[in-house]
């Protein structure tokens, strides 16, 4: 028995250790169990789901950029009943917390497909995507605008009575003010950050390197600009977060925590290496015997700044 | 599946700018199959970030072989890679090519860099099946016939061998292909494949393409290199999962 506790508490969804895998790194689960332990992980969250299945984005969908990659996948998935009927009964076999992730183009798409996902037992909290930046309509637009966080937060609040997370975007001034609205209408975290969108061209031919031109980034190079609007909710608003953002190790994860988050997820790492976020668990609990942490969970928001 | 740190005994530069790499890797050389690939980890840092996909070109007992070009930063730093120093091997990925079906002749046509796959390709067919093969490239440097046998080459400057398009060289050569069962092996840049696939479609050759699409994983996760399935609208295969080798009926090129 480990003599550091390394449970965390993300509103009501309680995790066994704060290493979650991050939506659209992970598929749904079934090509990652071949490298990692699913059931050593905190909480998996699938691709993105909307209510009808999604092509997505001809290529070139992925660039690589320095330390970071572009994407713009377009939201491939399989829609929800598709995920219900051939996804879930694999990740059955795992007792992992699985979380979903929604995207849609309207505010009655995002509680469709809540509705039709709540009856599910085996998924123990959605996670609300308002900000892809990578599909024309909806997504970002929703993620830019504080009324509509708020609003499709109290929408899919109404249908569900499982933990609700909503993700949000860091394209925008104030990332503080999303989470405000979260929290007051009802949203019980959030997670920060969504990629920051960014683009790249080919010199020779002068055409955008990605077809959608515009796309995610995401990996290391995104990750100060994480642990700051990390720091600018945890220090304004009283709301869980889950940060997200550039994690390569576990060091990466406590430096997350500390600047607020209370669980974190891996992305990019894991089309890198995906074995490393099963790796960390255990590595977290080697730095907080180290140091002495009794629970992981005192770690949150435990930045030492002066006033 | 293996994520496995392995040694570079030998690194040869064959020509200008192609380089075949040797790695000891006994537990990927026994499993790995023709046309299938690995996603290489260059370094164990930020930059380059992503592995990068490398078709498996040969193996022999224990050891694999990669051929590349040098051609952006991860490349650059595989071909310095000293004796001994290890790499990062996340494979055997993707399906590999179908052999077994039948017909009496392969014929293996590889443009440029597209040569990759087909020594170790060779390797499993010949003893099995008579080869031919046809390799062409821009110029006489370009031309790739590391491990592959009988060889005609084209070149678009005619430097070397046929002045034309390697399957300009394989219309020339129509006769002689009829009077087999054939099975058409092809590997090199989308134009070359689609003119392979019209070439195909028109002879009615039964045909496998080796495909090649910017990637983030190599495993389905990212769902980063899609190509368009020939056989249900509207939907996308994974080059990476589905392929990279593919019945050139089953994509659109």
């Amino acid at each position: 028995m480990s003599k550091v506790d390394l449970s965390v508490n993300i509103g009501p969804l309680k995790l066994r250790n704060p290493v979650m895998l991050a939506s659209g790194t992970v598929g749904y689960g079934t090509e990652i169990s071949e490298f990692t332990d699913l059931n050593t992980i905190g909480a998996i969250v699938t691709k993105s789901l909307s209510l009808k299945p999604r092509k997505g984005n001809p290529p070139q969908r992925i660039v690589e950029t320095p330390s970071g990659m572009l994407n713009a996948i377009g939201l491939a998935n399989v829609g929800v009943e598709a995920f219900i009927k051939e996804k879930i009964p694999f990740l059955k076999n795992y007792d992992v917390p699985l979380i979903c992730n929604i995207a849609a183009s309207t505010i009655e798409e995002y509680v469709e497909c809540t509705k039709i996902l709540t009856g599910e037992e085996t998924i123990k909290a959605f996670e609300i995507n308002v900000s892809c930046p990578n599909v024309k309509e909806g997504g970002l637009q929703f993620g830019n605008d504080v009324k509509a966080v708020g609003k499709v937060t109290e929408m899919v609040r109404a249908v569900t009575d499982k933990p609700l997370i909503i993700k949000l975007s860091p394209n925008v001034s104030y990332i503080w003010e999303f989470a405000d609205a979260v929290k007051k209408e009802g949203g019980d975290a959030v997670s920060a950050i969504n990629t920051v969108v960014g683009s790249a061209f080919d010199i020779y031919t002068k055409k955008p390197k990605l077809f959608n031109v515009n796309g995610g980034l995401s990996g290391p190079a995104i990750k100060p600009v994480a642990i700051a609007k990390v720091l600018e909710i945890s220090r304004k608003v009283d709301i869980p977060v889950i940060g997200i953002g550039g994690i390569m190790n576990w060091k990466d994860v406590i430096e997350f925590m500390i600047a607020g988050a209370s669980a974190v997820q891996i992305g990019t790492l894991n089309f890198i290496d995906p074995t490393a976020a099963g790796k960390m668990v255990g590595e977290l609990e080697q730095y907080c015997e180290q140091m002495n942490i009794k629970r992981i969970s005192e770690l949150t928001a435990s930045y030492d700044i002066e006033e | 599946m293996f994520v496995i740190k392995s040694p570079v005994t030998e690194t040869k530069q064959l020509q200008e700018n192609i380089f075949l790499q040797k790695i000891h890797c006994p537990e990927i050389a026994s499993v790995i199959k023709a046309g299938q690939f690995l996603n290489v980890r260059v370094l164990e840092s930020t930059y380059p970030l992503l592995r990068r996909p490398f078709s498996i070109c040969d193996v022999e007992d224990d050891y694999i072989y990669l051929l590349f070009n040098v051609m952006g930063e991860g490349t650059i730093i595989l071909s310095h890679k000293p004796e001994g120093a290890l790499i990062d091997l996340l494979g055997p990925l993707g399906k590999g090519f179908n052999t077994e079906d039948d017909y009496e002749l392969a014929v293996i046509a590889a443009g440029g860099l597209g040569a990759a796959p087909f020594p170790f390709l060779t390797k499993e067919l010949k003893d099995k099946k008579e080869i031919k093969t046809f390799v062409g490239g821009r110029s006489k440097s370009d031309v790739i016939t590391y491990g592959m046998i009988n060889v005609s080459v084209a070149t678009d400057d005619g430097s070397a061998g046929y002045k034309g398009t390697v399957v300009d060289l394989m219309r020339e050569n129509l006769q002689e292909l009829k009077s087999k069962k054939i099975k058409v092996f092809a590997c090199g840049p989308t134009p070359m494949l689609r003119a392979v696939k019209e070439f195909c479609v028109e002879n009615d050759f039964n045909c496998e393409v080796s495909t090649e699409c910017a990637m983030a994983c190599g495993f389905g996760i990212c769902q980063g290199c899609p190509i368009e399935s020939a056989n249900e609208k509207d939907k996308y295969l994974l080059v990476c999962k589905d392929g990279p080798v593919f019945n050139i009926k089953d994509v659109m090129l």
